[in-house]
């Protein structure tokens, strides 16, 4: 399992996941973990909706985290993002790599994330305590 | 005359509407296909904030466009 990407539908268990990256070789882990936050914009939020064009998501996540193991020098990455429903608190995404040092691992970690954000087809549909949902489309 | 089978995600999606339709066009542009549907559509994208999809890859928008290609128009991307 050295580099994944998957979608899932499934509440995520980082502990399950961060299993899946020990490395013995690797001094260093970096995780991030996404979550659904309370307010967005000015307004309460209840909950998100992720949706994904899975057929070209899954490619292009796993694209990302080949080159962020080819640039940054990791052994393992991992990225495991929700689709569906996700309520407050849950986690709506999970990025775990590991390095031999740490100066590597967070470099990768911030790298796979960022890309991530700007390269897979996943969309918010953010749903509020006040009033109808909105598809969130961030222009660069 | 060529037919396609648009896919709509996200806000590109009416509410309450197709996920996917046949729509046939005269010119195997894909930008001509992106302002065909726009005008009826009402999408506020200009096409240089879309990135397009034809068979499941994103491509440039230079593109050409066949007959039964699966194309999608994707707006920009909030996940994380």
């Amino acid at each position: 399992m050295p580099l994944r990407f998957e979608l899932t539908a499934d509440p995520i268990d980082p502990a399950v996941l961060r299993e899946r990256i020990e490395d013995l070789d690797c001094g260093a882990a970096v995780i991030f973990e996404g979550r659904v936050r309370r307010h967005n914009r000015g307004r309460s939020v209840d909950h998100i909706v992720y949706e994904a064009f899975a057929s070209v998501a899954v490619p292009e996540g796993l694209a990302v985290a080949e080159e962020t193991a080819r640039l940054h020098d990791v052994t393992r990455v991992l990225i495991v993002h929700r689709i569906g429903k996700v309520v407050l608190g849950e986690l709506a995404v999970w990025v775990g790599v590991t390095s031999i040092h740490r100066d590597l691992a967070f470099q990768a970690c911030a790298f796979a994330i960022a890309s991530l954000k700007a390269r897979v087809p996943i969309w918010k549909h953010e749903h509020y305590a006040d009033g109808g949902p909105e598809w969130l489309h961030p222009l660069p | 005359m060529i037919e396609v089978e648009v896919r709509y995600f996200a806000s590109m999606r009416n509410p309450g509407g197709p996920e996917r339709e046949r729509v046939a066009l005269a010119d195997a542009d894909a930008r001509v296909l992106y302002e065909q549907l726009r005008a009826r559509f009402g999408w506020k994208f200009d096409s240089h904030a879309i990135r397009l999809a034809v068979n499941g890859r994103m491509v440039a928008w230079e593109h050409p466009l066949a007959e039964d290609d699966e194309i999608a128009f994707l707006p920009p991307f909030s996940g994380g």
